[in-house]
């Protein structure tokens, strides 16, 4: 089998659209609410996940056939459990500001829904290779929407992107205001809410 | 011939090599990025001094140079770390407070210069951090630097009853002494004006000072002999004293 099949293919992109973790099957909220106040912990928290999705369910896909299945859940966590850990490591080691930020949220990662729901139904009834790309695709998907939602409160919130400063001090002088909402966490709520609706209405199509 | 996955035999060697594989490969990595999850937190407790002397946006090697140019003694006051900085030859102390958030622990450092003018000290400047306090609310005491500046050149102690004064408060109504708190984050606030004021009344018999005779006496020996730390046979010997004293 190629490795870009159209199988193939359709595995990595219909995360990206028609199955969206976030926006097709709303999966994985909460942490979308809590990283998204500024953006590049969005775009560390998306990397982590995509990672840990993509790797985990190559694991589980090459020992799929070995999992007893009465304890295949346990089995799940314990391989994703190791995965966050190790992810949680390099952070602080390499990228520690960020780690910081995030604090308990790269842990919580062991109980994103997208993970278990990817694991098990996906990795474990397919080959490693299937696997790394659905991994890939859905991690992306909700990078994706994390870098969206960041973005947008980050440049509302603060007038900054990635802590450089967008709107021009000018701006400021004429009485504009930082939008001090949009570093809650409801935003956060209510700008995923505002890109479901955007993709289902122009997006999104039937399958 | 197939294994029968679902024999509890089976399950458990299973699960038994799959834990010990995975503790093996945690305890590897934790044990290779040790140094270097170490040397970060190191630099970012001097990042955080170098905060609260209002030099900011340091990276790495700068804010280690830096450090090490402008620090130069670390003393151990009844538990209190205090730093000794020297800037422009002015000598400058740095207190590291510890305090209680809503949530968790908050901590932070301030710098203190001698200024005769306001009751012997005031604030040169201040860095707060925390835990796990709110973004947006109360974790302003670590992100709002503007919040941070409000306490440069307040004065700490009262020049007569010679207590504490530097305080987060509500209402402002001696802006020499007062710093307006958080806004939506009372609870936090408090936790600093705690911190502070316990921080401080160390000096002051305000607070409780949280040591027995013992230690006391421990400091007072080590005051007496001028070191920084006092080795057991020399405890030892001031207590038989004591005891030979008493009896």
């Amino acid at each position: 089998m190629a490795l870009f099949s159209k199988q193939n293919k359709e595995v990595f992109t219909n995360p990206l659209n028609l199955d969206h973790p976030i926006l097709g099957q709303v999966l994985g909220i909460c942490s979308a609410l809590a990283v998204t106040s500024q953006l590049k912990p969005a775009i560390v928290m998306g990397l982590a996940v995509t990672v840990i999705t993509a790797f985990a369910n190559v694991i589980i896909s090459i020992i799929r056939n070995t999992i007893p299945n009465r304890i295949r859940i346990v089995v799940q966590l314990v391989v994703v459990a190791a995965l966050v850990t190790i992810v949680s490591q390099i952070l602080k080691a390499f990228a520690y500001d960020v780690s910081v930020q995030l604090s308990v949220y790269v842990g919580l990662i062991i109980t994103n829904c997208i993970l278990m729901g990817r694991l098990e139904a996906f990795a474990m009834q397919n080959k490693p290779w299937p696997s790394f790309l659905d991994g890939v695709g859905n991690g992306l998907g909700y990078a994706m929407i994390l870098v969206i939602v960041g973005a947008v409160r980050e440049l509302l919130g603060r007038g900054t992107l990635l802590g450089f400063q967008i709107i021009p001090d000018a701006c400021y002088d004429f009485g504009y205001v930082n939008n001090g909402m949009m570093t809650m966490p409801a935003m956060a709520l209510i700008l995923v809410g505002c890109v479901i609706w955007v993709h289902r209405a122009y997006f999104y199509k039937e399958k | 011939m197939k294994l029968n996955t679902n024999s509890n035999a089976y399950i458990i060697i299973y699960s038994a090599i799959l834990v010990v594989i995975v503790a093996f490969l945690l305890a590897f990595v934790y044990q290779a990025l040790k140094p270097m999850q170490d040397a970060n937190v190191a630099l970012d407790t001097k990042k955080q001094v170098l905060y609260s002397l209002n030099i900011r946006n340091l990276d790495g090697a700068e804010a280690e140079a830096k450090y090490a140019e402008i620090i130069n003694d670390t003393m151990d006051m009844m538990g209190q770390k205090i730093l000794m900085a020297e800037i422009n030859e002015e000598p400058i102390m740095i207190y590291e407070m510890k305090g209680m958030g809503l949530w968790g622990g908050i901590s932070g450092f301030m710098s203190v210069r001698f200024d005769l003018e306001k009751g012997g000290f005031s604030v040169y400047g201040a860095y707060f951090n925390h835990e796990s306090e709110t973004a947006g609310l109360g974790a302003e005491i670590k992100d709002s630097q503007e919040w941070q500046e409000k306490f440069i050149g307040k004065r700490i102690f009262d020049d007569e009853t010679k207590h504490v004064v530097l305080s987060v408060v509500k209402k402002v109504e001696d802006p020499e002494c007062q710093v307006d708190c958080v806004t939506g984050a009372t609870l936090t606030s408090n936790g600093v004006d705690e911190m502070i004021k316990r921080t401080f009344g160390l000096w002051t018999g305000e607070y409780d000072i949280d040591m027995d005779e013992g230690e006391l006496e421990m400091l007072m020996l080590k005051m007496a002999l001028g070191k920084d730390s006092v080795s057991d046979a020399e405890l030892q010997r001031m207590i038989k004293v004591k005891k030979v004293k008493e009896e």
